[in-house]
């Protein structure tokens, strides 16, 4: 495992000491922010699953009268029918924050003439496909507003999840064992050089007392 | 306040005129990338569906423009009138995968 380069010295182990425990902090809060994410995710992703099966089996039906009435009054007519609504949806957007994750949350809100405009069409020349098929969609607008609302979030989720399991990782795999080599290092260097030092002390007082002893035979010699 | 816009073929969008959103025709992938393009950048939309068979051909132009990073606007795929091609579910199946690691929601 690659270790930093830095002097092993005292100094040196207790910065890196200093910073191995915030990393353990950040590495037990990015933990716990990953695994709560990803229950709010999933709580999330199932409720929009049940609803996109339904959106999608109610535009199928959409579809099917639509196709009808547009053979029964013809492409064109429909056309001329539809190409001005009587009313205009407008979304009120709130944030809410989840997790530090910003998600919108989306309120319809119809301008115009209220429900009876879905129809803005004379009805002598439509026909009642026509008038079901868009009633049928007029009633799928709360879904698809919830759905959009719900899977924008996903999108938003995901993308922080991911973000979180990569630095939760990085740190478990990567920073963490580094500090620790690092940290094993210092000391051993320091424990080498302490080693190193008690020998040249002995080393240094044996060649004292050799003198010592020298200098005493040489007195008793004189002697 | 924010529009709702809808982006695809004629004969899958139109319906959608009624209900009061903004429709926009295309006809082909690369003019559905233009519009897309324009009606993100111009700020207006809070929600943006596109027909499948469009996004499904869009997805590495989103992904590239990491328009699902943005809070704004919400780009969401709907079943087209040529019939249901799973797109939508499979894009959260993909969310899941990539966030999880493991399909563990659709998997039954």
């Amino acid at each position: 495992m690659a270790q930093l380069r830095v002097n092993p010295t005292r100094m040196e182990l207790k910065r890196i000491r200093a910073r191995y425990d915030t990393a353990r902090r950040g590495h037990k809060l990015l933990k716990d922010k990953r695994d709560e994410l990803m229950k709010k995710f999933l709580d999330i992703v199932r409720e929009d699953k049940v609803l996109r099966e339904r959106v999608e089996a109610g535009l199928a039906g959409v579809y099917r009268s639509f196709a009808a009435a547009s053979a029964v009054i013809g492409r064109q007519m429909l056309v001329e029918a539809l190409i001005m609504p009587g009313r205009e949806v407008a979304l009120d957007v709130e944030y809410r924050n989840l997790m530090s994750v910003t998600v919108p949350e989306f309120e319809a809100e119809i301008l115009g003439d209220g429900g009876a405009a879905v129809f803005n069409y004379g009805l002598a020349f439509t026909s009642g496909e026509l008038d079901a098929s868009l009633r049928e969609l007029a009633a799928l607008l709360p879904d698809l507003v919830r759905m959009a609302e719900l899977e924008k979030a996903v999108q938003l989720l995901a993308a922080e999840i991911e973000k979180t399991r990569r630095r939760v990782n990085a740190l478990e795999y990567i920073i963490i064992p580094q500090y620790l080599e690092t940290m094993k290092s210092i000391r051993m260097k320091l424990e080498e050089n302490e080693r190193g030092n008690t020998t040249r002390l002995m080393k240094v007082k044996d060649m004292m007392i050799e003198k010592k002893l020298m200098s005493k035979r040489k007195e008793a010699e004189a002697e | 306040m924010y529009k709702i816009g809808i982006i695809g073929e004629r004969d899958s969008v139109l319906g959608f005129m009624s209900l009061g959103f903004s429709v926009h025709e295309v006809s082909g992938a690369d003019e559905a990338a233009g519009v897309l393009h324009k009606l993100v950048s111009s700020g207006e939309y809070a929600i943006i569906f596109i027909i499948e068979n469009l996004a499904e051909r869009l997805s590495g132009e989103i992904e590239a423009s990491k328009y699902h990073e943005l809070p704004l606007p919400a780009i969401i795929s709907l079943p087209g009138q040529s019939g249901n091609t799973g797109y939508g579910l499979a894009a959260i199946k993909d969310a899941v995968r990539r966030a999880v690691g493991a399909d563990i929601v659709f998997n039954d």
